[in-house]
């Protein structure tokens, strides 16, 4: 090894002229600092859509005046924790918000994806969990106990797309989607989508898809959609067991964790399409479409047009394992509309968790249904809202029933 | 000492016979120092054994299920395919995140060694002696950035600046008749060149730390010698130094190699997560294995899919196993301290 000269030059200097790990770090920082200040100037454009949706869908929902809530349970814990779904998330903060000083329970609830919040429910690690596709017996049977499943809101999943100048309201339908997200149709001015929207400028750059990495309630729900209504769709993912669910093998496209990591990619992409729930859409100022619903009518997804997703529905079944999408013929119904459901051990063991969890869904059926416009979800209609409620009823504590 | 020769018989011994090493009596320090060393280095090797078994032990349903070399033989991920009953074809297939790991490890490689080199040079022989130390600090101070800083900074900013110039490569070297296939656009940002760019920048500190102490190793009085005879500073370089360093540059890419092929958050963040099949272009979306991993685990419920996780991470240790081995064998051998 050479022997290091460089001390003896050192030698009387101030000590940051002889510690070199000193001289480096500090001339990092100064340039850093340097180089912000001048490239703060000129700083990054943000490739976001200029167009900020304006609805359609005109007034507001009046919020709807549950009161058949249950009686209060006592003894209930002062916390609550639940995990799953990414769909229903910003509502179940406004919720856990609300609640913090209605209720006196703290909600903390973790947005990780409808499947782990599955899989977090079957280990019996949270409270409650959550998922956008109700769970099917063999996830039941994966469990440690029976479990009920209760919808708590409505809320419709958006078409966003990236491109500049171009404002939301394009229209899409079934089959083109279902093209688009298999990677049918590559470039924004193919003729199958400038056939739905005349008179529309639509650039040639090439249709970057963007779907969920994580298994997702929400992409289920889009799946759903895409396998009633486009045969395109179903062929290229292998047949119509493969081309539904939480995690399904899309043939093209970039991966987001959750519909948070969804919106920030195609924010990010210019020709970016994706699928989001739609508070996201919104809150991210991201341009959706209007979708095709059963009736034939294109239709802008909103509080008003997903409440319609259930009218014409009267019976559910009593396990409330219902698939809502695309079922409505009504005109002015959102056809990619989903509920989510809250999932909870029938058989509690542990009284202060069951109390509080009963009253907390209590107050969500209720209560908390009037929140919904502020997140623009969509509260449930009276009869499912009320068979809800019945299922709540059916929770019991080692043994009987905890509530009346 | 024997009496010398001649003269026997009684001459007494002047001398002491030199006393026997203390072999029969260790002292206790030497004894726990022994034993404590060696505690420690078998320690570090039931470690790795261990992991490898607890890697083999969790992987081993779906090793079973769908058999140990179907994994990487395979080349469509699918877990929405995988059905209890069904054990052929296997929906877990690999290769594709070989490929994706290798790729992007390839390109960061090919960025990282030669800057490296080319900074270690500048450090040891052709900067100032007041800009060497700050220089070589500097270079180390990459090291210590958080690899999900690198993520970040990998979106936000090096996508966007090198947006313009991948967009004019795709559509030059993309239409090249055989080699265009690798090169096709459309480039969305996220891709399997861009986490090589972000890995190539993380792995820079590591081989010009390297490259750093083999150059200044180099015996002074041949640098001099070159310069002597007439050789410009580049000329120097290339007969004095560079020869005599090649293993342990070789070395050090290794190593650096070794760092880029278990990287996880960066790569994760800007490869785009497309894990169904391989992708030719390095400007499309792909996935590595320890990308994968990462995404999936959580919610890994599928029929043996979180098996089929442990099985990818085994492979990802064997390899990366392999790269550290080769590449501290070859250090050793070549670097003269």
């Amino acid at each position: 090894m050479t022997v290091d000269i460089e001390p003896s030059l050192t030698a009387g200097r101030p000590f940051w002229h002889r510690d070199a790990t000193l001289r480096g770090a500090v001339t990092f920082l100064v340039g850093t600092l340097v180089l912000a200040a001048c490239g703060s100037a000129t700083a990054g454009n943000s490739t976001a859509p200029s167009a900020t949706p304006t609805p359609v869908c005109t007034g507001t929902v009046a919020p709807p005046n549950y009161t058949n809530g249950l009686t209060a349970v006592t003894g209930q814990a002062k916390t609550l924790s639940g995990a799953g779904s990414t769909f229903v998330a910003p509502m179940m903060s406004v919720w856990a918000a609300a609640y913090a000083t209605d209720g006196g329970v703290q909600v903390a609830y973790q947005s990780v994806g409808s499947g782990a919040g599955v899989s977090q429910i079957q280990a019996n690690t949270v409270n409650f969990g959550d998922s956008d596709a109700f769970m099917t017996d063999s996830d039941i049977a994966k469990a440690k106990g029976p479990i009920i499943q209760i919808p708590l809101v409505q809320a419709p999943v958006t078409v966003v797309y990236n491109l500049p100048g171009v404002p939301s309201g394009l229209k899409f339908d079934g089959s083109t989607l279902g093209k688009i997200f298999s990677g049918g149709i590559t470039s924004w001015n193919d003729p199958a989508i400038a056939a739905l929207n005349p008179g529309m400028n639509l650039p040639s750059l090439p249709i970057a898809v963007v779907h969920r990495s994580d298994s997702s309630g929400t992409t289920s729900i889009f799946t759903d959609f895409l396998t009633q209504t486009s045969p395109a769709w179903v062929t290229a993912l292998g047949g119509s067991k493969t081309s539904v669910g939480k995690t399904v093998a899309w043939p093209v496209g970039i991966g987001g964790k959750g519909n948070e990591g969804v919106s920030a990619a195609v924010g990010q992409t210019q020709g970016g399409i994706a699928y989001l729930e739609l508070d996201y859409a919104i809150s991210q100022k991201l341009t959706y479409g209007d979708v095709k619903n059963k009736a034939g009518a294109f239709i802008q997804p909103c509080e008003q047009t997903a409440a319609n997703a259930t009218v014409g529905i009267t019976t559910y079944p009593s396990d409330l394992r219902v698939d809502i999408v695309n079922q409505s013929t009504n005109p002015q119904a959102y056809p990619i509309t989903g509920l989510t459901w809250a999932l909870i051990y029938q058989n509690q063991t542990n009284a202060a968790n069951a109390a509080a969890l009963v009253n907390f869904f209590s107050w969500v059926l209720t209560k908390g249904q009037a929140l919904t416009g502020s997140v623009y979800y969509t509260p449930l209609g009276p009869t499912l809202q009320a068979l809800c409620i019945g299922q709540l009823k059916k929770i019991t504590l080692n043994g009987s029933p905890i509530a009346s | 000492m024997p009496p010398p020769a001649g003269v026997s018989g009684s001459i007494p011994a002047t001398r002491a016979l030199p006393l026997p090493l203390k072999r029969g009596r260790p002292r206790v320090a030497d004894r726990l120092f022994g034993s404590g060393v060696t505690v420690a280095g078998t320690l570090v090797l039931l470690v790795i054994g261990a992991m490898i078994i607890f890697l083999v032990l969790e992987g081993f349903p779906a090793m079973q299920h769908y058999g140990f070399f179907s994994f990487v033989t395979a080349s469509r991920w699918a877990p929405s395919e995988a059905f209890p009953n069904v054990s052929h074809p296997n929906p877990y297939g690999i290769l594709q995140f070989i490929y994706g790991t290798m790729l992007t490890s390839i390109i960061g490689m090919l960025i990282a060694v030669p800057l490296a080199v080319g900074a270690a040079l500048v450090i040891t022989d052709v900067a100032p002696q007041r800009v060497k130390g700050p220089l070589s600090a500097l270079v180390d101070l990459l090291a210590a950035v958080p690899s999900v800083v690198y993520g970040f900074w990998g979106i936000f900013a090096l996508i966007p600046a090198i947006k313009p110039v991948v967009d004019f490569l795709t559509t030059t070297l993309g239409t090249v008749p055989v080699i265009g296939v690798a090169f096709q656009g459309p480039f969305f940002g996220v891709s399997y060149f861009t986490a090589g760019l972000v890995l190539a920048i993380m792995v820079l500190p590591i081989i010009a730390a390297v490259c750093r102490e083999v150059f200044r190793s180099t015996p002074r009085n041949e640098k001099e010698a070159a310069l002597a005879l007439g050789a410009t500073r580049w000329e120097m370089l290339r007969i004095a130094v560079l020869p005599r360093a090649r293993s342990g540059i070789v070395g050090a890419a290794l190593l650096g190699l070794g760092r880029a092929l278990g990287e996880t958050i960066a790569v994760t963040m800007v490869i785009g997560n497309a894990v169904l099949h391989i992708n030719p272009s390095i400007f499309s979306q792909g996935a590595t294995m320890s990308s994968v991993i990462a995404n999936e685990f959580t919610e890994a419920t599928e029929p043996f899919h979180l098996s089929a996780l442990f099985v990818v991470g085994f492979w990802l240790l064997i390899v990366a196993l392999i790269v550290n081995i080769l590449a501290r064998l070859i250090v050793r051998r070549g670097v003269a301290l």
